[in-house]
């Protein structure tokens, strides 16, 4: 039930924040849904929806910190001279 | 897809596996809440990437697995009824009743269907004005904004053929209760990234703090799951109890406001019962006054009601992380995804489904 995945936004509609739509695109499938919750949500950006509600915009800055934490395990591992 | 594949990389999750082996130099217990979190790990084998010393305990964060029977057998009633539009999502289709599902209303005549979207029962109510429109609201607080949205639009449209079969559930009381109830075993918590992309995560401290607990809010892809267990690792093996949040992509401190807004607008905080636990107080989410006129339990004469649990699911103890789902004597033989005992084995986000579908032969041998 918490199944939410991300989608890019392509068109956005209504003046209306409490009923504003957005067709999103989840890589290839278009589905419209709620952007009442995410009301800076821009063409363009990504954002994760669950039950035809945007929930959440994407951060993509911290989207990468993931592989820097990994990056840098890998460097400090090098430093060490362990050569994994 | 974006922002989901580049979570999938083997490579990196056997990295972030190999810091986690050199880490652990004692036995934990990590729970995670979340039935999506369960069958990642289940699904993709997580599990054992990790060191024996890590033990994985599944929480009950699966909504559709905790509704009471009770609950069902009330949907069941609605959905009955002549002149009566059932709507739910999906998975609460095939979730056994006392003595029958939703599936087999529908399949006796009973107009019941499946949506996306409580928006999608709205429109039905609005397309159909000669009909009851009911929608089965299930869910944690995930779900709750789409659920109040849903009364929201219907009573600024003064829609009178729309209400609402209520059965929202919190989990930082679940938590709790967990946590409190002898012979719990958890030492650490994966806390549903999704449910505080909503609520943020400002509740989890007093719980970290009084249970002595890490608690991580970790997302749902393997790389998300493994990080977030790290980053327990890294607390418990440090002696450190705090709050930390690993899917930083999707969750800010404060949640969202204009979800948590409506919701405090629509809803209030009620007891709820949790199939395979019991009451806990403070644990759910009921209509506020203003909208009561959307409860279909009123509306259908309905409220106060109770059902014991069939004695041979024991679908309570796997959502405690009593028990794995290999370990019930019903798993694979009386229990199976196509004649399911209980909800754990019905939901797409149920660990016992997830045994089933991925761990049958290993769980087995």
């Amino acid at each position: 039930m918490c199944l939410a995945i991300p989608g890019k936004v392509e068109t956005l509609s209504g003046d209306d924040p409490v009923t504003r739509m957005g067709r999103v695109n989840f890589g290839g499938v278009i589905k419209e849904a709620s952007l009442a919750f995410v009301p800076e949500a821009r063409i363009g950006d990504y954002v994760i929806v669950h039950a035809g509600f945007a929930l959440s915009k994407v951060d993509e800055d911290e989207a990468h910190k993931v592989f820097e934490y990994l990056r840098q395990m890998e460097e400090f591992d090098e430093l060490k001279g362990d050569g994994s | 897809m974006k922002f989901l594949d580049e979570y999938r990389d083997g490579e990196l999750a056997q990295q972030l596996a190999g810091e986690i082996h050199r880490i652990t130099t004692k036995p934990w217990n990590i729970m995670e809440v979340c039935g999506g979190q369960t069958h990642a790990i289940v699904k993709f084998g997580i599990d054992e990437l990790l060191p024996k010393l890590i033990t994985l305990i599944h929480g009950p964060g699966c909504p559709v697995c905790v509704t009471p029977l009770e609950m069902i057998d009330k949907a069941l009633e609605i959905a009955a009824r002549p002149g009566v539009v059932f709507a739910s999502f999906g998975d609460m289709l095939r979730v056994p009743g006392s003595t029958t599902d939703l599936l087999t209303v529908k399949a006796a005549g009973g107009d019941v269907r499946m949506v996306y979207s409580p928006l999608d029962a709205v429109k039905l109510a609005e397309q159909n004005p000669g009909k009851e429109v009911v929608f089965f609201g299930v869910g944690f607080e995930t779900t709750a904004p789409a659920t109040a949205m849903a009364v929201y639009q219907a009573a600024r449209m003064g829609l009178k053929n729309f209400s609402m079969l209520i059965s929202h559930v919190l989990v930082p009381p679940a938590i709790d209760a967990l946590m409190s109830s002898p012979g719990c075993r958890v030492q650490a918590f994966l806390a549903a990234g999704h449910v505080c992309a909503i609520m943020g995560y400002e509740e989890y401290p007093p719980l970290a703090a009084k249970y002595r607990v890490p608690i991580v809010v970790t997302g749902f892809e393997p790389l998300d799951i493994l990080q977030g267990i790290l980053m327990c690792v890294q607390q418990l093996e440090s002696g450190r109890a705090g709050v930390e949040n690993q899917y930083v992509r999707a969750v800010r401190e404060q949640g969202n406001q204009p979800a948590q807004e409506l919701v405090r607008e629509v809803f209030r905080i009620v007891p709820r019962k949790w199939r395979g636990v019991g009451e806990i107080p403070a644990s759910g989410l009921g209509l506020a006054d203003a909208y009561a006129g959307f409860d279909a339990e009123k509306r259908f004469g309905l409220a106060g009601r109770h059902v014991d649990e069939p004695a041979d699911c024991l679908s309570g103890l796997v959502l405690q992380g009593k028990i794995k789902p290999h370990e019930c004597p019903a798993f694979g033989g009386r229990c199976t995804p196509e004649h399911p005992l209980g909800a754990t084995m019905v939901s797409g986000e149920g660990a016992c489904a997830a045994y089933h579908r991925y761990r049958r032969q290993s769980a087995r041998s």
